[in-house]
């Protein structure tokens, strides 16, 4: 990527990843990654376990540091984790208003709560949750300070089936109301078939293969266009002999 | 009765087995699905029938059993005990030099209280002296643990002499306590100041330190701040090591008290014991004995009440 394209990406950019380098010991874990999110752009990113999606996220939220390269990245940005990671000491409205300050945080968060669908739950203890409210709790707590961009780690992959549908619709319902750049990571090729405007496949410490997703929402869900992106993101995963 | 037991339903499964070699020659009817008939029927071995019934009803009749299955709870094991002396003792089979009835005992602590001797001395060794030195202890356990649990320079400062004096039984500093500060009521409050500090210490920064870092993790990545990330998730999240702590806190400042008063004292309970002792009145050595007992038994009542108010959050508090 020339200086040029760079410098011109970043002003409309939700997050820029730039040759970053990531180590632990002697294995190199991201190796020269580039990766560039645009404004509002949901990217799924894919692949096997272990192969650092993860320690790409946490680079992205800055709670980690590159071991070369840049990430640029907006400061108003949240992250989902895979667990829920609520404070099971803090009833569901003040697990939602961690981040937030000023006399109108209560009602914030009680409307960040009415909108994953949790409306009346705000006394509810964590441990009164299922684990698919847990989840909306965390969504709604990462949502609740208007990021710009939202990263969420393998968010649904705890979740039952049914659930995780939901939560499905509950994200694209959550796009047209935010106008946040999100990367969700994930190793399910039907999550990110259904979720993604780009689906990028991760490989070897690098982004292997960008694939858009210009379908609409009923091709998503079957037709011919469908199975050429599921056969390609399987190829891309190495699993093309295993269909 | 949560409990899953494996037995009935490995024995289940043999069962089913057998039924349906049975049934299917018969009826031709697919094996999965049993029939209600066959339920009805047979409510057989090796099965388990869970049936929905009145709920209230079963909650009420299930509550009223679990108040007359434990009518005592724990005090149940002390109130035998105190049955069985009593009994033992009116037999004539303890002797009362040794052991008088708990009556007795009773008897005696409120004959002193009426000629005004158990009181006042009751007050010195709670007020002037357990809940000073407790105070004290307390006090500088929590500012120093909360210090050394969240800052490594102040693990740095307290770990080393407090992993020290916690190898230091509290009977061994006694003596250097009276070369020091004499026998007046310092060196009594600086034993249990000693005995509530070192273990308070140690449980509040273990406490801090295996908070969550997940959640500590989380905090962060919300934008809250140094002082909400300590006061939200850091101190909620020590706070069944804190309460840990003071449960050894308020023991081990009993046994200062005890080992305080004991070695010398003109006044306070364990004055009432050595008199006793020497007055030959095993009554009162007994009666004595009993406040300490008391004193224990209270101090972990309290600790448990606070548990049961302050850790509501946690799953499954209402076994504990």
């Amino acid at each position: 990527m020339s200086a040029a394209t760079v410098a011109s990406a970043r002003q409309r950019a939700g997050a820029v990843i730039d040759h970053v380098v990531r180590r632990f010991g002697p294995r190199v874990v991201l190796d020269h990654l580039s990766l560039t999110i645009a404004e509002e752009e949901l990217v799924v990113l894919l692949g096997p376990s272990g192969c650092g999606k993860t320690t790409l996220l946490r680079l992205l939220t800055g709670l980690d540091r590159p071991d070369g390269g840049t990430v640029e990245v907006p400061v108003r940005r949240a992250i989902v984790f895979q667990g829920d990671r609520l404070l099971p000491w803090q009833r569901a409205l003040p697990n939602v208003a961690l981040g937030l300050s000023g006399p109108d945080a209560r009602q914030r968060a009680s409307a960040a709560l009415a909108e994953v669908g949790l409306a009346g739950r705000e006394r509810a203890w964590p441990k009164e949750l299922s684990g698919g409210e847990a989840q909306r709790v965390a969504l709604a707590r990462a949502l609740v300070s208007e990021p710009e961009l939202v990263l969420l780690d393998e968010p649904f992959a705890a979740l039952d089936a049914i659930t995780r549908l939901r939560m499905h619709n509950l994200v694209r319902a959550l796009r047209r109301q935010h106008h946040a750049a999100m990367l969700l990571v994930t190793h399910d090729v039907d999550e990110a078939i259904t979720l993604a405007d780009r689906i990028v496949v991760m490989s070897q410490g690098r982004i292997a293969a960008s694939h858009p997703v210009p379908l609409s929402a009923a091709e998503r869900e079957a037709g011919a266009a469908r199975e050429d992106l599921r056969a390609a993101l399987l190829a891309d995963l190495g699993l093309a002999n295993q269909l | 009765m949560m409990q899953v037991n494996p037995g009935p339903i490995a024995a289940a499964g043999i069962a089913t087995a057998s039924s349906r070699a049975a049934d299917a020659p018969m009826t031709g009817t697919p094996p999965p699905m049993l029939s209600p008939t066959t339920y009805g029927l047979a409510p057989a071995q090796g099965r388990e029938v869970f049936l929905a019934s009145d709920a209230r009803r079963v909650s009420a009749v299930s509550r009223w059993r679990k108040r007359l299955s434990w009518p005592l709870g724990i005090y149940t094991t002390p109130v035998a005990i105190l049955i069985t002396w009593q009994v033992l003792a009116e037999a004539g089979l303890l002797s009362p030099t040794a052991a008088p009835a708990p009556t007795v005992i009773a008897r005696t602590g409120w004959q002193l209280w009426q000629q005004g001797v158990l009181g006042p001395d009751l007050e010195i060794s709670l007020v002037h002296r357990a809940a000073l030195g407790l105070l004290l202890g307390l006090g500088a356990g929590i500012v120093t643990g909360v210090i050394g649990g969240l800052l490594r320079s102040g693990e740095n400062l307290f770990n080393g002499i407090v992993q020290i004096l916690n190898t230091i039984p509290i009977l061994a500093i006694l003596p250097v306590m009276i070369v020091w500060f004499g026998i007046d009521e310092l060196p009594k409050v600086l034993i249990i100041a000693f005995g509530a500090f070192v273990p308070m210490y140690l449980n509040l920064f273990a406490a801090i330190r295996s908070v969550d870092q997940r959640l500590v993790e989380m905090a962060r990545t919300t934008g809250a701040g140094r002082w909400r990330l300590v006061t939200r998730v850091m101190f909620p999240g020590a706070l069944p090591g804190f309460l840990v702590g003071l449960r050894f806190s308020l023991a081990f400042s009993i046994l200062g008290l005890v080992a305080a008063e004991t070695l010398n004292a003109n006044s306070g309970i364990g004055f009432l014991i050595t008199n006793g002792q020497t007055y030959m009145q095993p009554d009162q050595v007994w009666l004595g004995l009993v406040i300490y007992a008391i004193l224990g038994l209270l101090a972990d009542q309290f600790v448990r009440l606070l548990q049961r108010v302050l850790l509501r959050w946690r799953p499954g508090y209402e076994a504990a």
